[in-house]
């Protein structure tokens, strides 16, 4: 099966209370690359490997948070389609179109509701900026990463994990109306068949989005960004504490896709994680299941040990 | 040399030191106190949530997700973003509070993804 339909996570739009701070986070400690700032003073950046014009949105605001999370779709006929399905669908809410160039170097967008309160986008088109990695045009002949690169430095913007209430409602969206896969599920309740964890792909990686049932509405836990090692991630670590950077948790390993993992927090204290490793999703892999007596190694499978901080500490 | 004054955790009985040059909760980490949940440290999740009963402060932006203008005007502030400007009496009042108070885990964890979402959002009483 080719991969079509919804491509990948295609940005995240996060509110920060200063911009200053954050910017001096997302840019010089993780190694983000400013693209671009409009009038309204947000500001727009990517990751080294990406070559869609932007992939993280700063806006200041008096709540921290995330405004949305947008998906790039394979064609305008595409996003039409999934559009109308979305719209047919009753599973989602507060539906309009953005107008194209909204976002710089993006086309119009289609913007909904989840039933978890949490705003998503549909996008087709944002201009190809390209990764630096050609010498003899773009993308010709390219090295294997470009020069100047600093601090963190992740290839790419990978997932978020967000909390809210209606997850069967998020799921069911997700899975049967935009065709993505559940690679990984938490069971729990009396007779363990509620879902309080959702782990949701619409590609080859075991999340592009993961969803935790939490009694709160639109509620953001962590966005994601990937390294190329094990290695990176402990690097990862040296680089956070150098810059005195707030520490959650880690360097650890996420039973839940396998990930190896440190989470920390921006300036506003909006958690981002940088990982590595995981497994290769196929459409057709088992749904990997874990119980509540379990939960402990799958958030954290060096600890074994869920913490408090990860249920109760989310913007 | 910055003045220190004496931060008193009314919640625990702990005291500690802290200069005007950092926050209260940084100075309670430093000293590795624990009558305050540390969770962001940066103003947006509002576990470190304090009532200040005696004392003066300045404050830095915190998010409104968490502490409303209102809560904010009657001392009900977060201690990651506080500074002393003299000796203070604080209290624990964020959604963690209790768990540290009590230093046990939940027995159910279901409890904790199902429970209600009391004070992490600005409460709300009048």
């Amino acid at each position: 099966m080719a991969l079509t339909g919804v491509l990948r996570p295609g940005h995240v739009a996060l509110r920060v209370l200063e911009m200053e701070p954050a910017l001096k986070h997302y840019v010089d400690v993780l190694g983000l690359a400013e693209v671009a700032r409009d009038k309204a003073g947000r500001v727009f950046l990517k990751a080294w490997d990406e070559h869609d014009h932007h992939s993280v949105v700063l806006r200041e605001a008096d709540e921290a948070g995330m405004d949305y999370m947008g998906w790039r779709v394979d064609s305008p006929a595409t996003l039409k389609k999934l559009a109308a399905d979305i719209e047919t669908s009753g599973l989602a809410s507060d539906m309009a179109w953005i107008p194209a160039g909204e976002h710089p170097a993006t086309g119009e967008r289609f913007r909904f509701t989840i039933a978890t309160g949490h705003a998503m986008e549909l996008f087709a088109e944002k201009d190809k900026v390209g990764n630096d990695c050609g010498t003899d045009g773009p993308d010709t002949n390219p090295n294997p990463w470009p020069d100047n690169l600093h601090g963190i430095a992740p290839s790419r913007f990978d997932h978020c994990l967000l909390y809210g209430d209606d997850l069967d409602g998020a799921v069911k969206l997700f899975r049967d109306v935009l065709g993505f896969s559940l690679a990984e599920q938490i069971l729990a309740g009396p007779d363990g068949n509620l879902m309080i964890g959702a782990f949701l792909t619409c590609s080859n990686k075991p999340h592009d989005i993961a969803l935790i049932r939490q009694p709160v509405k639109g509620k953001f836990h962590h966005a994601s960004f990937i390294l190329g090692s094990w290695e990176q991630v402990l690097k990862a670590g040296d680089i956070l504490s150098r810059n005195k950077v707030s520490l959650d948790i880690g360097p650890t390993r996420h039973g839940i896709t396998r990930g190896e993992t440190i989470y920390f927090f921006d300036p506003s204290g909006n958690r981002n994680e940088v990982f590595s490793g995981g497994y290769i999703h196929y459409p057709d892999k088992p749904t990997i299941t874990w119980t509540e007596q379990e939960i402990g190694p799958a958030i954290f499978y060096h600890d074994r040990k869920l913490n408090e901080r990860f249920l109760q500490v989310f913007t | 040399m910055t003045q220190e004054h004496i931060v008193v955790l009314a919640n625990t009985g702990e005291t500690f030191r802290c200069s005007a040059g950092e926050s209260v909760l940084a100075a309670m980490e430093r000293v590795r106190r624990k009558g305050i949940p540390v969770g962001c440290r940066n103003g947006g999740c509002g576990v470190c949530k304090v009532e200040v009963i005696e004392g003066q402060f300045t404050r830095r932006k915190m998010s409104r997700a968490v502490v409303t203008a209102e809560e904010e005007a009657r001392g009900r502030v977060l201690a990651c973003k506080i500074h002393p400007q003299s000796n203070l009496r604080i209290q624990a009042v964020g959604k963690m509070a209790r768990t540290v108070e009590a230093q046990q885990d939940r027995t159910s964890f279901v409890s904790g993804f199902m429970a209600t979402p009391a004070a992490s959002q600005p409460d709300t009483e009048t």
